[in-house]
């Protein structure tokens, strides 16, 4: 069938199997070269299997949960937002959690997903006690830090490319209450941008959004927000009543496509003012609920509808700390330039890099994202070149056009990870669109 | 925190384990029933994590009649709702062929189901309370070529809800029947059904949800599927028997 990830584009022919048992995923491994597949958030290739997709969505169940340490375990095919309805009443939040809650714990471990709390914590793979994966031969092996820690090392961002990820052990964070306690900072251009982030290293979570469309002296336009989690002491009467946040909202849906011009550079433009504006008179500090902070774009459930048909492109790459200013300056530069606009433009600060293969590196990673259309491709090699020259790398969960060369360039760590792949038998039995399209 | 107890007949279907998830984020404690209930240990931890609630497992088999009165009297507690998940689509073309396998068939959405709530029925009426939830199907509203032998055996239990509801209604019992169209299960994968069409197993855990609450008597999930069996049930015999839907 036809499959695509969440940015729609592109739209691949691949096989779909949605596997009930380990049984059933060992014998479609047989079959031939696959990858498995969770609730389908990554925007490009990455879960499409080339030919076959397994689709883990079956494997939902929660195993066992230790209220003393926080630990969950659970299978694969778990989401996130379950795991949040579940244990946030009962004090528990994600220590790491991406943009969205509608992923699986497994696409999680997959792409080493981050959070906004990377600077201080790390991403998911530090909260990750173990992972039982499927190898090429069907058989399941135990993986952490002191059991198979090769493999484990290699899977936590390894895009599914390791093995099928079956089921995990990861543990929550404590928290008295589900409220945000929220900062938030304008700042007029770039240069002020980091030294705000940089002077608050301290603040656990830690973003801005950035109107990608300033220019001039006010390129990196943005505003800063730092956030906590609040404590019981902190909450007002109403919010004393729901420590933990009310059930969240029914959501918005954006039931059809709307037509690719809806999002021309007139109404990105008027959108980013707006934002700016809007947030700078909230500056200050405010109390957020957990869902409109971490997830702001879920609350509209098909969001990626409204790029329209031809679908979106998300570019988002990290820079080392050194050239992080000037690199940004000339990534926002060149797509304020380009007036392709973009909804939303994220920065933020990454801490130590670890792992084999995973995306953070010390520095700054940056977001945007494009609507499909006849100049964006142009524009995203541009970019693409910046980051390199820079000394940058990319991230795989949103890729969806990168070529071979420029993703080996651009990272001397792929290289290891094809001969790993090649030297343990994976590259025939685990293939996807991006790993054939960026030879892994 | 228990808000009451619901047991789920055939817990081992995607419809019965959505339902028990659904009543279980309420805080009922739950029942699960099925045969080899033992394999539904991962089930019943996923509930117990997810929800902090009582799971008990329970050998239960439909087909084996002479089990029913010990199999009810037999339960530590009887629940407030039981919701009937059994059933089996079989292969029409196969069932034609094998009456044996066409008898499993109607034995199992519809002799099967009706025993057991005959059974729980009297207990519930001497109790003068609980709700019977009987999950039968549109195929049952008019017999057609393609699924006859499900759809009849269908007819037969959706017959029997409303011959229950009727006798109980001034009891305290409430009988509620669900046709709940193409469900999106283990029973259809593979079918290529109409997506608008299609539940969700959470979407019918719902609507049920909904209808123990509100007392409804007989519902559809997607609004849409009332509409078509109103048209399909109003087809003269003498074209519908000529047509092939």
């Amino acid at each position: 069938m036809k499959l695509s990830g969440w940015g729609r584009y592109p739209v691949c022919e691949t096989e779909v199997q949605f596997p009930r048992t380990q049984e059933a995923v060992s014998a479609a491994l047989r079959e031939g070269p696959a990858i498995a597949r969770g609730n389908g958030r990554s925007y490009g290739d990455t879960a499409l299997g080339a030919p076959n997709t397994l689709d883990m969505r079956h494997f939902n169940r929660m195993i066992s949960f230790d209220d003393a340490t926080g630990t969950l375990t659970a299978e694969a095919g778990v989401l996130l937002a379950d795991v949040i309805s579940s244990f946030l009443p009962r004090g528990w939040f994600p220590a790491v959690t991406p943009g969205t809650k509608f992923v699986t714990l497994g696409g999680m471990i997959a792409a080493d997903v981050h959070g906004k709390n990377h600077h201080r914590d790390g991403s998911f793979r530090q909260f990750v006690d173990w992972i039982d994966l499927m190898d090429e031969t069907g058989e399941v092996l135990r993986c952490s830090r002191t059991q198979n820690a090769e493999l484990f090392d290699w899977t936590l961002g390894g895009m599914g490319l390791t093995g099928v990820i079956l089921r995990t052990a990861i543990r929550l964070r404590r928290v008295e209450t589900g409220w945000i306690s929220q900062t938030t900072l304008p700042a007029p251009n770039l240069d002020a941008a980091i030294d705000l982030i940089e002077s608050n290293l301290d603040a656990l979570y830690s973003v801005a959004w950035i109107d990608c469309l300033a220019t001039g002296s006010d390129t990196g336009r943005s505003l800063v927000m730092l956030g906590e989690h609040a404590l019981l002491a902190e909450l007002g009467k109403d919010q004393s009543a729901h420590p933990f946040g009310t059930e969240a909202k029914r959501s918005l849906s954006v039931p059809i496509d709307f037509p690719a011009f809806s999002l021309n550079r007139y109404s990105i433009r008027a959108f980013n003012s707006l934002y700016y504006w809007n947030g700078g008179r909230k500056s200050g500090e405010s109390l957020v609920h957990w869902n409109g902070y971490f997830y702001p774009l879920d609350a509209i459930l098909a969001w990626n509808r409204i790029y329209g048909r031809r679908g979106f492109c998300q570019f988002q790459c990290a820079l080392p700390l050194e050239t992080s200013a000037k690199g940004l300056k000339a990534l926002l530069t060149e797509t304020s330039n380009a007036g392709l606009g973009s909804f939303l433009a994220v920065l933020k600060r990454f801490g130590e890099q670890s792992g084999q293969f995973s995306f953070p590196m010390p520095g700054y990673t940056l977001a945007l994202d494009f609507p499909m259309g006849r100049y964006t491709e142009d524009l995203l090699k541009r970019l693409d070149d910046i980051t390199i020259e820079n000394g940058g790398r990319f991230y795989l969960a949103k890729d969806a056009r990168m070529s071979a060369a420029t993703f080996a360039r651009s990272d001397d760590r792929v290289r290891n990870f094809k001969h790993m792949r090649r030297d343990a038998g994976l590259d025939h039995r685990f293939q996807s669109h991006q790993s054939k399209r960026l030879e892994l | 925190m228990s808000k009451g107890s619901i047991l789920i007949l055939g817990a081992r279907s995607d419809i019965g384990k959505a339902v028990a998830h659904r009543f279980a984020a309420l805080g009922y404690s739950i029942q699960l029933a099925a045969r080899n209930a033992g394999s539904l240990e991962p089930d019943k931890a996923d509930i117990k994590v997810r929800h902090n609630v009582d799971v008990d497992l329970f050998e239960f088999d439909a087909l084996d009649l002479d089990s029913h009165q010990a199999f009810a009297t037999g339960l530590p507690v009887l629940p407030d709702v039981i919701v009937c998940a059994v059933g089996m689509l079989g292969d029409q073309a196969a069932d034609e062929k094998d009456e044996m396998a066409a008898c499993k068939v109607m034995r199992s959405n519809y002799e099967g189901p009706a025993s057991i709530f005959s059974v729980f029925a009297n207990l519930f009426e001497k109790r003068d309370s609980g709700t019977l939830v009987g999950i039968s199907s549109v195929a049952g509203e008019r017999g057609r070529a393609a699924n006859y032998v499900y759809g009849s055996a269908k007819a037969g239990f959706t017959a029997y809800l409303s011959g229950l509801r009727n006798r109980l209604a001034a009891k305290g019992v409430h009988v509620i029947t669900v046709l709940p169209g193409f469900v999106a299960t283990q029973m259809t994968e593979g079918l290529d059904l109409p997506q608008k069409l299609t539940a969700e197993p959470e979407e019918v855990a719902a609507a049920i949800e909904k209808a123990v609450g509100k007392g409804s008597n007989v519902i559809y999930v997607r609004r849409i599927w009332q509409l078509i069996m109103m048209i399909i049930r109003n087809i003269p015999e003498a074209v519908f028997k000529r047509m092939s839907i």
